[in-house]
């Protein structure tokens, strides 16, 4: 098979790989998405470097068997740095004919399908839309075609059991895990411990699905001695020292969120609606009230940010998550926050839009929304999340923001990210250097508009507090007194002292550091959140080919840090890539009047690897 | 020893502000503003520990009146603001102001919410059946038929209840008040205040200048004894200025009817008495309107249960008993791995 190859080892039975892409699909029904996360656990403990791909269907419970209820999981797992879950898969495992169809465009030539040819019927086939079986007119000849029938083999080991028909198909996906832990030499335990524990319940049950991931990883055994499959072996990838855990975006989020707040010495508490691909947030939080986290799950998406900025009002921590639909119902709210400079924390876990747009896909379209997307001269915070494992520091930074200078901050990750796993070597809370939030008490001279005169932060003084009451709210406030105030100078004076609020906080923000490559030169590619990965991968692989091209990635897109606009002139070009039609290639060109280039890809799918390496060499040609 | 401290008891005086008011000469709003004021004085509230929180509209420019924390906030998302304070700080003694475009309209869903989840609040509805802020467009009170300027040939629309909605939406106390009635209001207040959870009072709000008299036929002073029935638990549902009147449930018809005491042989044993904890008889008083029937006012019902904060908080300080709060431990929770 293909993957990144690297020299044999001894035994010539086992090819040994670089890095690999494996993709599960099948049915909604058929646990796709537990197969892939089981395999990645293992993988992870094995000490693989790796990064994976939920693709789940929007429809909960699609009709079995067709296109519309395929669901997949794609890993990437490597002895090599691994940052994207893979351009295009080496290995695809297919459970129905609909997988096939679905999936079978982004199997390279060459590439090997695990397929189940049990599930390969007349009904199968129709509901998928095959006129013939493609597993009978050579429509598969380039592809190297592994078939079995996983079904009738599944159902053959677990009888003994005495499962219903339903259950007995139930435990498919634990046979193919149980192949491909032996193609990949990984180790099953870990799986046996967390089959028994999910199943503690029904043992029965339990004992069905490990019997039969055992049938598969023996069906592995014989079917080499036979020669039709064989092993593969990937080394562990060198990671710093430290203790790993698999972690995803929306869970680093979250608690990079809550370790801002347990920072901030303030109760954390949500106000959310469920939307996809943020609830899990929701969720999370939810399950850690022993930190004192409220969450409030409101009846919409206006209720659930109104209860987080009259939370931080009355002095705790507001923070609201959603979606971008979710976020245009929450602006009017977000205005009030902005004008009555209080903190709060709103999360936007981007999908693609507009509208409902396809709410299990990815994209980056909501940087126009944050940046610019309210009525008035209404600047706020915006950061973004580059991967996986950034969510952590990226939430606490904003925290701190938030908390420092009295500012909603809005926080851009997406659906990739949200779902995506990575090993992520886990922080000490301890590092990381306390930033209490400060109450007002003083009394004398006190008013609701008194501010820093350094960061220009209003202060803040919760109810509760004795001598300090005063009254805050969405009409324009006298900068002198903090009374209401329709007097056009004064509007003048406080539309610039919230502009000044937000653009001096770059000066608080660290430099812009180029995350790979040099300061200046021919070509520089500018990304943002979730393209991380694939950018690095893409200028990785064009500098060891001698290319002069670098990567810049931001994390702070509003305000822009303070160095940007000369670090970005020291090139000759600059290549902004993004899932949007150029949000932020618009937001570059207009702050620093750069003739900036776009590469722009809305299709719900990440970038990958290689539409970025093709940008940059168009770009540079054969330039070296 | 104890040392006796004195505790000054506040004046209605010291709920003032310094900001000039800005409704209407002759709104009544004004008085409404007294009637509050007295009750936060008469039940002890202190002006630190008290907060205000209004959405849009004329009513909603209230937090600005009273010298506690206050927060005029957006056009019908009051509730949500207050569900946050409360979560936030449980102590702290929540009122909320609104009116029928801003908590019926715009904010009907929070409002449906915060009353099903019986957030420890007192929401004071001004119900003037008229847009002011906005210049008079007819509001989900309005009666059919009301010319506004929105509805030059008469408002098309079926009005509601807001006592009736929020008894619906599974309020726990209900009560209703006249703006002038200053000696009734601040009682009426003071109860929904000692409550616990979420108390909704209708107030029949005058809009002198875009619905001026809308309530006439009942608030007038000199009819008054016979249009309004002032409800008190355990007591008789008697009212009437020259004869003695009272409510009697008609069984056949399965609703109130009003009988008059002394004819056709009732007497005061076949009067009714007012149960506040009896949710059915609630709606059927909710729904009494003139000229057939008296207004009632006062608290119609009153029934408390849990609170929502204190629920939510409950489940917080479980959570806190039976799991210690280490943040590294949650990082490490789950399958991890060791590199040398
Ligand atoms: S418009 Fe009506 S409700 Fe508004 S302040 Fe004037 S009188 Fe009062």
């Amino acid at each position: 098979m293909s993957g990144q190859h690297s020299s044999q080892i001894n035994d010539p039975a086992i090819q040994e790989l670089d890095s690999v892409v494996v993709r599960f699909a099948g049915d909604s029904g058929d646990g796709m998405q537990l197969t892939g996360t089981q395999f990645s656990v293992v993988t992870a403990l094995e000490g693989s470097d790796l990064s994976t791909f939920p693709d789940f269907p929007a429809e909960i419970r699609a009709p079995v068997g067709t296109t519309f209820g395929v669901s997949a999981f794609q890993i990437n797992f490597g002895s090599v740095e691994v940052s994207t879950a893979g351009d295009e898969p080496d290995v695809l495992v297919i459970m129905n004919p609909a997988a096939l169809k679905v999936n079978l465009a982004n199997l390279r030539t060459g590439g090997m399908i695990i397929l189940d040819e049990g599930a390969f019927n007349a009904k199968n086939l129709k509901k998928a839309g095959y006129e013939t079986n493609p597993l009978d007119d050579n429509s598969l000849s380039h592809y190297d075609v592994k078939r079995m029938d996983i079904t009738k083999m599944t159902v053959e080991t677990v009888k003994e059991f005495g499962l219903g028909n339903k259950d007995s198909l139930r435990c498919k996906n634990m046979w193919t895990l149980g192949l491909l832990l032996w193609m990949f030499g990984r180790k099953r335990q870990p799986i046996v411990d967390s089959l028994e524990q999910k199943f503690s319940n029904k043992p029965d049950i339990a004992q069905a699905n490990i019997a039969a991931l055992n049938a598969g990883h023996a069906f592995g055994e014989t079917a080499e001695m036979s020669s039709n499959l064989r092993r593969y072996h990937v080394e562990k990838y060198k990671e710093a020292p430290g203790t790993y855990r698999t972690v995803n975006g929306n869970q680093s989020l979250s608690w990079g969120i809550l370790a801002g707040s347990q920072l901030a010495d303030l109760q954390l508490v949500l106000g959310s609606y469920p939307i996809t691909p943020a609830s899990p947030l929701l969720h999370i939080l939810s399950g850690l009230k022993e930190f004192g986290v409220i969450t409030f799950q409101a009846e919409d998406e206006i209720a659930a940010i109104c209860g987080a900025i009259g939370s931080s009002f009355a002095g705790c921590l507001g923070m609201t998550t959603s979606s971008g639909p979710g976020i245009a119902l929450k602006t009017e709210a977000i205005g009030l926050a902005i004008t009555t400079e209080l903190p709060l924390i709103i999360v936007d876990i981007q999908r693609a839009g507009p509208s409902t747009g396809l709410p299990t896909k990815t994209e980056q379209s909501d940087l126009y929304q944050a940046v610019w997307g309210r009525n008035g001269d209404a600047p706020i915070v915006v950061l973004s999340v580059s991967n996986s494992t950034d969510g952590f520091d990226v939430g606490i930074e904003a925290v701190r923001i938030a908390t420092k200078y009295m500012t909603p901050v809005m926080i851009l990750s997406d659906g990739y990210i949200a779902n995506a796993s990575e090993p992520w070597k886990i922080p000490d809370i301890n590092d990381y250097e306390p930033f209490p939030a400060k109450f007002h008490k003083e009394t004398e001279g006190f008013h609701p508009s008194l501010r820093d005169p350094e960061t220009l932060a209003r202060v803040w003084a919760k109810p509760g507090t004795e001598g300090l009451m005063h009254r805050i709210g969405g009409i324009e406030k006298d900068h002198d007194s903090g009374h209401i105030s329709y007097d056009a100078a004064n509007h003048q004076k406080m539309t610039n002292v919230r502009k000044a609020k937000i653009d001096n906080i770059a000066n608080d923000m660290p430099l812009q550091e180029v995350s790979q490559g040099e300061s200046g030169g021919k070509l520089a590619v500018v990304g943002w959140g979730s393209t991380y990965g694939a950018i690095h991968q893409a200028v990785k692989r064009k500098r060891k080919e001698g290319m002069d091209v670098s990567h810049i990635h931001l994390r702070h897109i509003w305000p822009l840090p303070r160095n940007l606009g000369e670090l970005l002139n020291s090139y000759d070009k600059v290549i902004v890539a993004e899932m949007n039609v150029g949000q932020l290639n618009t937001l570059l060109r207009s702050q620093y009047l750069l003739d900036t280039d776009l590469l722009s890809k809305v299709s719900g799918q990440p970038f990958k690897i290689s539409e970025i390496t093709d940008a940059i060499v168009k770009n540079l040609g054969d330039a070296k | 020893m104890n040392k006796q401290v004195e505790i000054k008891k506040a004046s209605p005086k010291d709920f003032e502000t310094d900001q000039e008011v800005r409704w209407c000469p002759g709104c009544g709003d004004y008085a409404i503003l007294k009637g509050v004021q007295m009750a936060l004085a008469n039940t002890g509230s202190t002006p630190e520990n008290t907060v205000f929180v209004s959405g849009i509209g004329c009513s909603s420019r209230f937090p600005y009146y009273v010298s506690t924390y206050g927060f005029h906030t957006i056009h019908g998302r009051a509730p949500g603001f207050a569900t946050g304070i409360k979560l936030a700080n449980p102590e702290l003694e929540v009122w909320l102001v609104t009116g029928d475009g801003d908590g019926l309209s715009i904010g009907g869903n929070h409002m449906l919410h915060v009353l099903r989840r019986n957030l420890n609040i007192q929401i004071m509805l001004f119900n003037n059946e008229i847009y002011g802020l906005t210049k008079g467009q007819y509001s989900p009170t309005s009666k059919p038929g009301l010319k506004t300027p929105s509805t030059p040939m008469g408002s098309v629309d079926a009005p509601l209840s807001p006592c009736v909605f929020a008894l619906g939406a599974g309020a726990r106390f209900v009560a209703r008040g006249i703006d002038t009635s200053l000696k009734e209001l601040p009682g009426t207040l003071a109860r929904a205040k000692e409550h616990v959870g979420a108390s909704f009072v209708e107030i029949f709000q005058n809009c002198i200048v875009y619905n001026d008299n809308v309530f006439g036929e009942f608030t007038a002073k000199k009819t008054a004894k016979d249009t309004q029935l002032h409800v008190k638990h355990g007591e008789k549902m008697i009212f009437g200025k020259e004869v003695q009147k009272g409510l009697r449930f008609n069984s056949e018809k399965f609703g109130l009817e009003v009988v008059t005491i002394g004819e056709e042989g009732i007497t005061e044993d076949d009067i009714l008495v007012h149960d506040e904890t009896n949710r059915h008889m609630a709606f059927m008083l909710c729904e009494l309107e003139t000229p057939d029937f008296p207004v009632i006012c006062g608290v119609i019902y009153c029934n408390p249960a849990e609170s929502y904060e204190s629920s939510v908080h409950y489940q917080v300080e479980q959570a806190k008993q039976n799991k210690k709060a280490d943040f590294n431990a949650l990082l490490h929770s789950g399958r991890t791995w060791v590199v040398d």
